[in-house]
């Protein structure tokens, strides 16, 4: 491998160049999800105010807040990613997208969780048929459906361009599915809870919120760095 | 080679594959009273959803398959290589297999709704919200199905993949029968159907061609 190769944006669809990078970024990746969670958590959990409405109940908004938020942007990065593998044949572009899978799955599955913790104290149940918790559903589905899709594939070329359909499908149907759930909700079930109306919130908070957002884009960096570094290897093996 | 034809003959002398699945739909709606209870209100109440349901599954049921044997006998490689565009092969096996199950079953959903104990405009909202939504998961489970050919677990997979993209037609759908039982106007929810019937019909076909060769390469 010639070092001295000038770098242009196409250097790193090479697996081995992929590789070196990936390492390096998910390590600092890694530490800088470790330091701003734990500090986030710090700030989030013993010095941020307790809310006038909630109580002490509202903090697990810290972690519920992020978690939506990435589990929306996982999907989208996956779509991007598997589009530019499939249009440009890069197979490096493919394994991330399939590598974002898991993370953007988990953090459905924590944004679900952690709102049903959420929701039994602020509104005395675990669930309701409210749009964006529908939604959110449904989007679990999509990541399961994809991941299952890619994982009983066997052969690469056809995993990811496959997988890359069906990302750009759900995709596309995510702004179709989330309105027609509103409708939906809003034509059954009369006003329910409103997640809209955000009180303004103490500094604190806003500084807990930050810190543990960040934490989240940097693990998700890193997990799928390294998971797609490990995906890239057993692959070149097969090879 | 006309697929449209070639497939209603071949399930006119082969009856039980196309029956099949509307067995199903009339034993998975029969299940819900015995599981709730038979309340005339209840199920009057809950009819449009259940039909819906059991429309959508069974849907589902006739479609996943809808390429396997032509992966097995080898045509699904003749089809791609013949002259005529694969985009229309595949609209045509669809309409065929929506004639197939699709239509029987918009046929049969109004027993179901009578005996569920729906009134007759809201019987006739579930006529023609079920004739506007089968087409629609017909293209859905036929991409499903070019999607998963020939894997593992195939017909699972395609009840995992379909299922949420086919959400909005039976919100739309079972609503506009709500909407019938409770004397307000249906046409906003056939309307919409109607959209997304024109927009899967559109996309539907390209992507489960662009599907059927990524299969196949």
């Amino acid at each position: 491998m010639d070092r001295h190769a000038p770098t242009r944006w196409t250097t790193f669809a090479s697996p081995a160049r992929f590789d070196r990078l990936a390492a390096a970024v998910a390590r600092w990746c890694w530490a800088v999800a470790l330091v701003a969670g734990l500090a986030g958590l710090y700030v989030g959990f013993f010095v941020a105010p307790t809310d006038a409405t909630q109580g002490e109940a509202y903090r697990i908004l810290f972690i519920h807040v992020p978690a939506a938020w990435l589990s929306m942007i996982c999907y989208l990065a996956i779509a991007l990613w598997s589009v530019v593998g499939w249009v440009f044949k890069v197979r490096m572009a493919s394994r991330l997208a399939r590598a974002l899978a898991p993370s953007g799955a988990l953090y459905t599955a924590m944004a679900l969780w952690t709102g049903a913790l959420w929701g039994q104290p602020t509104w005395g149940t675990w669930w309701v048929w409210d749009a964006r918790l529908t939604s959110e559903l449904i989007l679990l589905l999509l990541y399961l459906g994809y991941i299952a899709l890619v994982e009983s594939i066997d052969d690469e070329r056809r995993a990811a361009q496959a997988g890359a359909l069906v990302a750009l499908v759900g995709a596309l149907n995510v702004p179709v599915i989330y309105f027609s759930v509103r409708w939906w909700n809003t034509l059954h079930q009369g006003a329910s809870i409103s997640l809209t109306a955000a009180p303004s919130m103490a500094q604190q908070m806003l500084l807990a919120l930050a810190l543990c957002t960040v934490a989240f884009w940097a693990h998700a960096i890193a997990a799928s760095l390294t998971r797609a570094r490990a995906i890239s290897l057993e692959q070149e093996a097969d090879r | 080679m006309n697929v449209l034809a070639r497939d209603l003959r071949a399930a006119a002398r082969h009856r039980i594959g196309w029956l099949l699945p509307l067995a199903f739909f009339v034993a998975a709606a029969s299940l819900f009273p015995l599981g709730i209870g038979a309340e005339p209100a209840l199920l009057r109440r809950v009819a449009p959803g259940i039909v819906w349901t059991c429309a959508l599954l069974a849907m589902l049921l006739a479609m996943h398959g809808m390429f396997s044997a032509d992966l097995a006998d080898g045509s699904l490689e003749q089809m791609l290589l013949g002259q005529r565009p694969l985009t229309w092969l595949v609209s045509e096996r669809v309409f065929g297999q929506w004639l197939l199950a699709g239509a029987p079953m918009v046929l049969l959903a109004p027993l179901a709704g009578l005996a569920f104990g729906l009134p007759g405009p809201a019987v006739l909202t579930l006529l023609a919200s079920l004739l506007l939504g089968t087409p629609v998961t017909a293209l859905l489970g036929g991409l499903g199905a070019a999607l998963s050919l020939g894997l593992r677990h195939g017909s699972a997979l395609v009840f995992l993949l379909v299922l949420p993209l086919a959400m909005p037609t039976l919100i739309f759908g079972s609503g506009a029968v709500l909407a019938a039982m409770n004397g307000e106007p249906v046409q906003a929810g056939l309307s919409l159907q109607g959209a997304l019937l024109i927009l899967t019909a559109l996309v539907a076909p390209p992507l489960t061609a662009a599907a059927l060769r990524i299969a196949m390469e």
